[in-house]
């Protein structure tokens, strides 16, 4: 299968879903989170994921990842059924996706160069020369300056973390890029910087993007595509135009609040 | 895959053709990086170089990288190769790959070396009493600030504490204790034997148990339960900078954190030298009835004869002491933790080491201190 089939335009007209989840349930304790949820994600996308605090996005993410148990429902990722894979394909199935963490989830006792090489180091045979490079490679494209790559993550700013962790998830050229919240913590500018990076990486390396996200700007500047959830469930999806027509009344409070107000003003 | 051959060349009066085909991708990236040098090696001074990708099925910033470094060895050598067949989709990442690599790699992190740490580390006893010193200054402050204002101590703090670190370690000291209460027993008695003198064990183990071991064991004990939790606890809160929560929101973190643990140690340690003494005289008992043939009544009767509160006193004046110590060692390396899981690591093991170390040289200036006042 090629892995990179490029912009966006071609990909929603395939529509090819490369994540496919299918009436999820996930519930702590006889608390219900995820009530029958579904959704795609389409290869080349960039999906932005909305819906309140406490809601569910990062469960939902991490249900797709396996990090937590569902009750039932399948999840599918290039087409494969994650429940019906062996170890084997399982971990070849992993090194094709890249998650930055909320916190980043940098190896604290590691150099950010270290933190990069460590998943090419477990996974590939490469040289000395070639595992640097890559890692200098990669500090450049997330926009870091080539000294952090000697610096522990316990030395570094909020915003170098999070560019330090995207360069360590994007170190085995994933296919699919899952961020959770990557802009919260960083100040609005460092924020639409990064949203520019990921919008370049995106296209220069033909990445699918699953974005949690509550950031307004982002939605509007790098989302091809908006997911709500509300209830457990998606509510709606579309484009930001699609949202912004919805009559649901979080979804009307969400993106024509004050705040959303504000971002579109500042946009005219 | 075709990977024998992700390149080929074709050589004709000099000038170069160059074919990559495949998969220039991670999983191949050491052949092809293998065939990359071996083709900028081989053909080091060519006079024009085309360098054609149509074959190239997949590629990745690995493939990128590897292309580049190939395209920049003939720059170096003045020749400007020839690029064709690229497909569009990979045109942002080649260039992309272009651009990158202006900057100098800083100097890797040095390691230090062994004199090195060697001479480092000797400063650094020296930094460490002072900053324990401090942090005992710290800590008596603090304890006068609460003994000023009873109703700002954390009563609810220390009672649990209390439960951890003195309920809760019960039953363990107990075991040991006891254990090593018997196997002390059973040495003496088979040694003393010897001499026809077995009825001394129980002078032995009466003036052992109460002046030095129990209250050694057990402090030994809680610096490996305890004063490891301790440091551990207030260690991944400096990490999560709740300890700087604390700071800004007006609240001195030893009162609040400190202070609540060192006086749970100081009451559980004395309560758990004495349930530990008596474990061991008991286990001293049964393996003396069992083994060496001295009944209960003529052990006891023995050691009401051998030992007198001194004895016993010596064991109990100490124990709130190395309490002390062990919950200030502790406390004081779990402050000082940094941000690396490591750190947390090293400060620990560093607690539970000095607190073992600090508390045997405290026995020791205490038997000095105490034949001097013939107790
Ligand atoms: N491991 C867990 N155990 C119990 N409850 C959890 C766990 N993880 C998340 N939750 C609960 O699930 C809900 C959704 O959390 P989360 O997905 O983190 O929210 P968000 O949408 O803000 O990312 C929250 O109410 C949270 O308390
Ligand atoms: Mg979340």
């Amino acid at each position: 299968m090629d892995a990179r089939t490029s912009t966006t335009a071609e990909a929603t007209n395939h529509r090819e879903a490369i994540i496919s989840v299918h009436d999820i349930v996930v519930g702590f304790g006889d608390r219900v989170i995820l009530n029958h949820l579904d959704l795609d994600v389409y290869r080349g996308e960039i999906l932005g994921f909305v819906g309140t605090s406490g809601g569910g996005k990062s469960v939902l993410t991490r249900t797709i990842l396996g990090l937590v148990p569902k009750q039932s429902g399948t999840v599918e990722v290039f087409g494969q059924n994650l429940d019906d894979l062996s170890e084997r394909e399982r971990s070849a199935l992993e090194r094709r996706w890249g998650v930055l963490f909320q916190q980043g989830a940098l190896f604290s006792s590691l150099t950010v160069k270290q933190n990069i090489q460590f998943p090419l180091r477990e996974n590939l045979h490469l040289s000395q020369r070639l595992l640097d490079e890559i890692a200098y490679t990669k500090i450049e494209m997330v926009g870091l300056k080539y000294d952090v790559a000697e610096k522990l993550p316990s030395e570094l700013s909020g915003g170098m973390i999070k560019r330090a962790a995207l360069a360590r998830s994007l170190a085995l050229d994933p296919e699919i890029l899952f961020l959770d919240e990557p802009t919260s913590g960083l100040d609005p500018i460092g924020a639409g910087e990064f949203d520019e990076l990921i919008r370049t990486l995106q296209q220069t390396l033909g990445l699918t993007v699953f974005m949690v996200t509550h950031d307004l700007d982002s939605l509007h500047t790098v989302c091809d595509r908006i997911a709500a959830l509300a209830d457990g469930k998606v509510i709606a999806q579309g484009t930001i135009e699609d949202m912004m027509a919805q009559q649901h009344p979080w979804l009307r409070a969400y993106f024509h609040g004050t705040r959303a107000r504000a971002v579109q003003s500042g946009r005219r | 895959m075709p990977h024998a051959s992700l390149i080929s060349v074709h050589s004709q009066d000099d000038r170069l053709t160059v074919a990559g085909r495949g998969a220039w991708t991670s999983e191949y990236a050491d052949e092809l990086e293998q065939a990359v040098d071996n083709t900028a090696h081989t053909y080091a001074h060519p006079k024009g170089v085309e360098i054609d990708l149509s074959a190239v099925e997949r590629m990745d910033t690995f493939g990128a990288l590897l292309f580049e470094r190939l395209k920049r060895s003939w720059k170096g050598t003045g020749v400007e190769p020839q690029v064709k067949g690229l497909a569009p989709r990979y045109k942002v990442l080649i260039e992309e790959m272009g651009r990158m690599g202006q900057e100098q790699p800083p100097p890797a992190r040095r390691h230090e070396a062994i004199l090195e740490r060697f001479g480092h580390e000797t400063v650094n006893v020296a930094a460490d009493a002072a900053a324990l010193l401090n942090f005992v200054g710290a800590s008596v402050a603090a304890m006068g600030r609460v003994l000023l204002r009873p109703r700002s101590f954390r009563f609810t703090a220390m009672v649990n504490q209390l439960d951890r670190v003195g309920l809760r370690a019960v039953p363990i000291i107990i075991l040991i204790t006891f254990l090593i209460g018997c196997i002390l027993a059973q040495q003496g008695i088979f040694n003393f034997r010897r001499f026809g003198a077995d009825i001394y064990v129980v002078d032995m183990v009466g003036v052992l148990v109460l002046r030095e071991l129990g209250v050694l064991i057990v402090a030994i004990m809680i610096a490996g339960r305890s004063g490891s939790a301790y440091t551990a606890e207030l260690g991944s809160m400096r990490m999560r900078e709740e300890v700087d929560a604390l700071r800004v929101m007006g609240f001195d973190p030893v009162e609040v954190l400190v202070v609540p643990r060192l006086l749970a140690l100081i009451i559980a340690l004395p309560l758990l030298t004495f349930i530990g003494s008596m474990s061991s005289l008991l286990g001293a008992g049964l393996v003396s009835w069992g083994y060496g043939g001295i009944t209960p009544d003529v052990f006891l009767d023995r050691l009401k004869g051998a030992i007198d509160m001194d004895q016993f006193n010596v064991g109990m004046i100490k124990a709130p002491f190395m309490a002390a110590t062990i919950g200030i060692v502790a406390c004081l390396e779990g402050l000082r933790v940094g941000g690396s899981a490591e750190s947390l690591g090293a400060h620990t093991t560093a607690s539970v080491v000095k607190a073992i170390f600090l508390v045997i040289v405290m026995d020791g200036v205490f038997a000095m201190f105490f034949a001097a006042i013939d107790m």
